[in-house]
């Protein structure tokens, strides 16, 4: 156990995801929206590691291992709607996809 | 200084370059801020007792994840509409931010590594890998193998979206 309070460590956790947060609404840019996501699953990470080294357990670790193999495939399937976006609609603007509202 | 106190530095670099990462006008700007925020998480979880972690998220995260978005980012111009809005030169104030965010993790880091007494109070309490590789290969099976399918569907996908337009028997 650390001499750190689990709560601050949650406080890190819960104003990085916040930030995240305002990111992806703010933006309009679809690349900076999937960077504010992975400050989002960081920040769910770090609350996973917190906790898991407050009751010295392993499986907050591996909590975190989860989120980062999830956050590859989002990555990667993100990146490349944003590339079938820049050659379908010539265009990274999210507002450029509101044809599909009903 | 103790640890706490190296974590709360580590923790506003963190956040301050996370701030910057949402705000700033250029997406290359804001993808290295973003290598920042995700360092000095690195430092957080080092700190918690988490080496393993931290290794894991230097490696995967600002490694691998990282250059995803660069490769994207070069290979079709995604910069381009952000920029033309944008004075050309800003001077040394765009160079201040970062350097001196990440100037600051790296004298956190190496007071870290250098404070004989600090090692010893962050090694009584870590969580060592293998009780990590212990658990992820008994109990936690299922869900590795959950996250390779994941991984391969992942695969699948984005090589399904990003590849040419086949119209007719030409490839566009």
């Amino acid at each position: 156990m650390t001499n750190i309070p689990l709560e601050h460590v949650y406080a890190l956790a819960c104003i990085l995801f916040t930030i995240g947060l305002v990111g992806v609404i703010i933006r309009k840019n679809t690349l900076f929206i999937l960077m504010a996501l992975e400050v989002m699953l960081n920040a769910v990470g770090i609350a996973f590691i917190g906790a898991g080294s407050y009751w010295q357990q392993a499986d907050g670790q591996i909590m975190f291992i989860l989120i980062l193999t999830l956050a590859a495939a989002e990555v990667a399937v993100g990146l490349a709607l944003l590339i079938r976006m820049q050659r379908q609609v010539k265009d990274v603007d999210i507002d450029a996809l509101s044809r599909m509202k009903g | 200084m103790t640890i706490a106190t190296y974590f709360y530095l580590a923790a506003l670099i963190a956040i301050v370059a996370s701030i910057s990462v949402v705000l700033s006008k250029k997406a290359v700007y804001a993808l290295l801020y973003l290598v920042l925020s995700l360092l000095a998480v690195a430092v957080c979880f080092y700190l918690l007792g988490a080496p393993f972690a931290a290794g894991l998220e230097v490696i995967v995260y600002a490694g691998a994840i990282l250059v995803l978005f660069v490769f994207a980012m070069m290979m079709f111009g995604l910069t381009h509409d952000e920029t033309q809005y944008n004075p050309d030169h800003r001077g040394k104030l765009m160079w201040f931010g970062p350097t001196l965010l990440s100037s600051l993790l790296l004298l956190l880091l190496l007071n870290v590594i250098f404070n004989a007494e600090m090692h010893e109070k962050l090694t009584s309490h870590i969580v060592t890998p293998q009780q990590v590789g212990a658990l992820l290969y008994g109990p936690y099976l299922l869900a590795v193998e959950l996250a390779s399918f994941l991984l391969l569907a992942g695969l699948i996908a984005s090589y399904h979206y990003a590849k040419p337009d086949v119209i007719g028997e030409k490839y566009d």
